[in-house]
């Protein structure tokens, strides 16, 4: 292990611009957002500069560790503020600062027409800087501390224009979603010191084989919760629709690329507590294939082009939180497929935002048509992407998530053959939304109002683009190639039998591809057919009006949660009105009022004082009097 | 004769003294009554002094006598004060601590 | 007359008797002081009623507290009463009107109830039934045991009380001193400012009291030539007090003077 190892420097670079953004102000306007980008690529380089490090040494001393300071001392109570880089960590490190540092770039011309766009690039290197301490942290304390430094910077980039009541609202419902999530982690944390003794990771590894079944599900089902509120997951995944109302690179970075997987690795560095916790795995599980099966098909109805992707987005994450539960044979393709999805959902959200750009801010997928002819770059960065996802062979997708849905298969009995079906039919159901938005958008005749000119974006947007999407064509080949990332995290994760195969791998592919036909084709029919109205027909199923209202999460929310608990608020701010607020009011007027009283005795006159001052006397002199009797 | 009767003087004496501060208004008038006060108190020291055989009481009442010297010189100082401002020896006149 | 109260106080009878002379006596100069209008008449009530307890203290083998209660309270403390109220003067304060309403009454229940808890609990007492005396205290005689006391037990109470005199008496000085704000005018520059005020009647100076050759007193009025009373003549003292006297009986017109035409 390294005392001093540069790991600092990959969270104080970015960290740093976004306090020089901050502090110094409009003074930085002209060259802030060059000075962010230089330093979230500038971490980028430091990441690369320890990958190479670690490439140069052997297995088993790949991770460092950097002890920063002691943070808390507290009796047996011991944190240190310290980092872990290790495989899995590397992998975040690159992917936070490589993607982070194109969608940098790109928000330079996407948001150079904001008058805030100084602010813009603080917060985003405010995000980076807290997301890598995320993954760095060798604690859950220090994760923590990342985690919602991750939340803060999500919280403020969704409300970055929120000069909009509903974004404002959007921002907020993130952000308080979040906290129930944060909730989760916090009480894991407190478990976990309080039935292990420790916190950090390497600590709770060493511990938790020893540690009672009982407390290490608790401890898990605890970090799921986290993992459903920061990865918008069931039953926490309400605020990830609104947060679409964030600029779309904070969508490509924050809610597609980067910190909505934090739940993913959260639950795949935990990969000792789980193991241990199969109550907990199951739930995981149980988890991914609900919200993968939901976040498809809420991704069928929307018009809105982000919120089709951030339905998309949920359903990924589902695959991934899936792949995660699957144990010690998942993680490593959970991790594989958080990548690739990184690479090629943040390059379709650069896309959707090249299309918002090229539209004049519209978002209406129906307004859209035939954009193809006007945005090739685009149109092709875009299509490189949803092949990917589709997972069509070769491109990234195919490898990752049609090694999700075998080893879902595989997971042996009634539940590996659920699991497999429901991850084969999310696929179907992704191939057909991804269809409906390439048609809507790209194909076509062309729907959109007589005052759009659309055109292609500038370099520096779809540069970044480009580089996405050649990443999400090369990523899953380069990735599996000899189970490169397997072995890569092996030593990270427990040994893992071999499973009896339930279908052969060839029949996996061959459903997953022939499911993937089939969405495409009922797309096709659907919507390159016939003519696609510019407004969203209204004589629909009584279903498609409830996957409109995003399968009734809100209203369920609402119901459930919200007027309960406003009807709670509401009674107990009329509580403190009436009994605390009256006590308190109460004593204050009787001590007014019988300080009025008393007053009216103070007449000024000595002698009425003396004469109180003698009936004093005389019943003191009573009472000796009544008690000698 | 019974000593107890000197007590009775005593506490009459007391008595018409507390009246006096209360109704009287001439404040060299009241200062009279307290020294009336004080002296019943002192007479109440001497008699129990002699009713116990011990000469503190006595002592008590000695030291009575000089606080009483202290209190009458301090307090007439400060009614020739008062009068000196106010033309007035009225206690009910210095009445400015009302509500 | 000491002795005599030395040897009242020793005696059985004696003693009772002067007791039950003196002690009403005092009662009702307490009272009468208490009641009487004039401050100076409540001075000598007072002082009398301190002879009084100079003599209980006496014939209670107290002797040196009844020399000091003579000295002290009816030479010093007395004449420092009489002194201020011929400084401060007469004026509404002697008035035994009640101003407070209410008050009178509240005083005189609460005082009867006093006095009587008061009384009924000397009467109820049981300690101190028994009369010791102080012939065996005061053996060495009464000023050496007290002495005794004083300089031994006390001796701390003492020197804090002898603080305390030079206090009281520190305090009355910086009550009593006066910042004269104004330089004081000389003889000369009065008596440019008596001509300058006013009419030239205020130059000569005020008119002296008395009618001539009839009644000389400082609480008559001078007469003026039209007959009427001159009311600068007599001090406004006086007048307050109700102490000025009618100057008209004092004209010629009024007198008798048969007496002078027989001769």
């Amino acid at each position: 292990m390294l005392i001093n190892n540069g790991l600092v420097y990959l969270i104080a670079l970015p960290l740093a611009g976004a306090a020089i953004l901050l502090l110094a102000g409009r003074r930085s306007d002209k060259w802030g957002h060059i000075l962010a980008t230089l330093l979230s690529a500038s971490s980028f380089a430091v990441g690369l500069l320890q990958l190479s490090q670690m490439l140069g040494r052997p297995t088993e001393q790949r991770a460092v560790e950097q002890k920063l300071f002691e943070w808390i001392s507290v009796g047996s109570f011991q944190v240190d503020a310290g980092l872990l880089l290790d495989q899995l960590s590397i992998c975040f490190v690159l992917l936070i600062t490589g993607v982070g540092t194109l969608i940098h770039i790109y928000s330079i011309s996407y948001m150079s027409h904001d008058h805030d766009r100084r602010r813009f690039f603080a917060y985003l290197n405010l995000f980076i800087a807290a997301m890598l301490l995320l993954v760095l942290g060798n604690s859950f304390l220090n994760l923590y501390v990342g985690w919602e430094g991750v939340g803060l910077a999500s919280y403020l980039l969704i409300g970055f224009w929120n000069q909009k009541p509903a974004y404002a609202t959007a921002s907020k419902k993130a952000f308080i979603m979040n906290r129930v999530g944060d909730m989760g982690l916090s009480f894991a944390i407190m478990i976990a010191f309080a039935s292990l003794g420790t916190v950090s990771f390497a600590g709770i590894k060493e511990a938790a084989p020893h540690a009672s079944t009982a407390s290490l599900t608790a401890i898990g089902i605890m970090l799921l919760v986290a993992a459903t509120g920061k990865s918008a997951q069931f039953p926490l995944q309400a605020w990830l629709g609104d947060a679409m109302a964030g600029p779309t690179p904070v969508s490509a970075l924050i809610h597609a690329a980067t910190m909505v997987t934090a739940g993913v690795y959260l639950i795949t560095r935990s990969n000792f507590i789980f193991d241990a916790a199969p109550t907990a795995q199951l739930l995981v599980v149980i988890v991914g294939a609900i919200t993968l099966l939901f976040g498809a098909i809420i991704g069928t109805a929307k018009d809105d082009i982000k919120k089709a992707l951030a339905a998309s987005t949920m359903s990924q994450i589902g695959y991934m939180i899936l792949g995660a539960g699957l144990g010690p044979v998942g993680y490593a393709f959970a991790i594989m497929h958080l990548l690739t999805h990184g690479f090629f959902k943040a390059g379709m959200f650069l896309g959707a935002g090249s299309v918002m750009h090229g539209m004049d801010d519209e978002v209406n997928m129906r307004k859209y048509g035939n954009l193809r002819k006007f945005m090739p770059i685009t149109f092709v960065t875009f299509g490189l992407g949803y092949l990917a996802i589709l997972g069509v062979p070769p491109f990234a997708g195919f490898y990752s998530k049609d090694m999700i849905i075998e080893t879902a298969f595989n997971a042996g009995g009634i539940k590996g053959i659920l699991l497999g079906s429901a991850a084969l039919l999310g696929a179907g159901i992704t191939a057909f939304y991804m269809t409906r938005v390439m048609i809507l958008t790209f194909t076509g005749a062309p729907r959109w109002d007589e005052k759009a000119h659309p055109h292609e974006s500038p370099i520096l947007m779809w540069l970044p683009m480009a580089i996405l999407a050649i990443g999400s064509v090369t990523s899953g080949f380069l990735l599996s190639r000899g189970d490169a990332l397997v072995n890569w995290l092996a030593p990270l994760f427990a040994e893992h039998g071999e499973h009896e195969e339930l279908l052969k791998p060839i029949v996996v592919t061959s459903l997953a591809l022939l499911m993937v036909a089939i969405g495409v084709a009922i797309a096709f029919m659907k919507y390159s057919r016939s003519e696609v109205s510019n407004t969203a027909p209204e004589d629909v199923s009584f279903l498609t009006k409830i996957v409109r209202r995003d399968l009734l999460q809100d209203d369920f929310n609402e119901a459930i949660f919200m007027r309960p608990g406003q009807a709670l608020t509401s009674t107990l701010v009329k509580t403190d009105e009436l009994v605390i607020d009256g006590a308190v009011r109460g004593v204050g007027s009787v001590a007014l009022g019988s300080a009025g009283a008393l007053r009216g005795t103070q007449t000024g006159f000595v002698r009425s004082y003396a004469a109180l001052i003698l009936i004093g006397a005389v019943a003191l002199i009573a009472a000796i009097w009544v008690v000698t009797q | 004769m019974n000593a107890a009767n000197y007590l009775y003087v005593s506490a009459l004496l007391f008595t018409i003294g507390a009246v006096g501060v209360v109704v009287r208004r001439n404040a060299i008038v009241v200062f009279m009554c307290v020294e009336l006060m004080l002296n019943a108190a002192n007479l109440a020291f001497v008699t129990f002094a002699r009713i116990n055989g011990s000469i503190d009481g006595q002592i008590m009442a000695f030291f009575t006598m000089v606080v009483a010297a202290c209190e009458v010189v301090v307090g007439l100082a400060i009614i020739v004060t008062i009068y000196r401002s106010r033309r007035s020896a009225s206690v009910d006149d210095a009445s400015l601590l009302k509500r | 007359m000491i002795n005599l109260a030395i040897s009242v106080g020793q005696t059985e009878t004696p003693e009772a008797v002067m007791f039950w002379i003196l002690g009403p006596l005092a009662v009702i100069s307490a009272l009468g002081m208490l009641l009487v209008k004039k401050a100076v008449h409540s001075a000598i009530l007072l002082a009398w009623v301190m002879i009084t307890l100079a003599i209980f203290y006496i014939a209670q083998d107290a002797v040196f507290l009844g020399i000091v209660q003579i000295v002290v309270y009816t030479g010093a403390v007395m004449m420092l009463f009489l002194f201020i109220l011929m400084l401060v003067g007469v004026d509404s304060s002697d008035s035994l009107t009640e101003t407070i309403p209410g008050l009178r009454p509240i005083a005189i229940t609460a005082a009867l109830g006093f006095g009587g808890l008061m009384v009924s609990l000397i009467g109820r007492a049981t300690i101190g039934r028994q009369m010791v005396g102080l012939t065996v205290a005061n053996l060495d005689g009464n000023v050496q045991s007290i002495a005794k006391k004083l300089f031994s037990t006390y001796v701390w109470p003492f020197e804090v009380v002898s603080a305390l005199l030079i206090t009281a008496a520190l305090g009355a000085m910086v009550l009593a001193h006066h910042q004269r704000t104004i330089v004081r005018p000389t003889q000369r520059e009065q008596a440019i400012n008596r001509f300058r005020s006013g009419t030239l009647a205020s130059a000569a100076g005020l008119p002296g009291p008395g009618v001539f050759a009839r009644h000389n007193a400082v609480d008559v009025p001078a007469l003026l030539p039209d007959g009427t009373a001159a009311a600068a003549s007599v001090s406004a003292t006086l007048k307050a007090r109700g102490d000025v006297i009618d100057s008209r009986k004092f004209e010629l017109g009024e007198v008798d003077t048969s007496v002078e035409e027989e001769k």
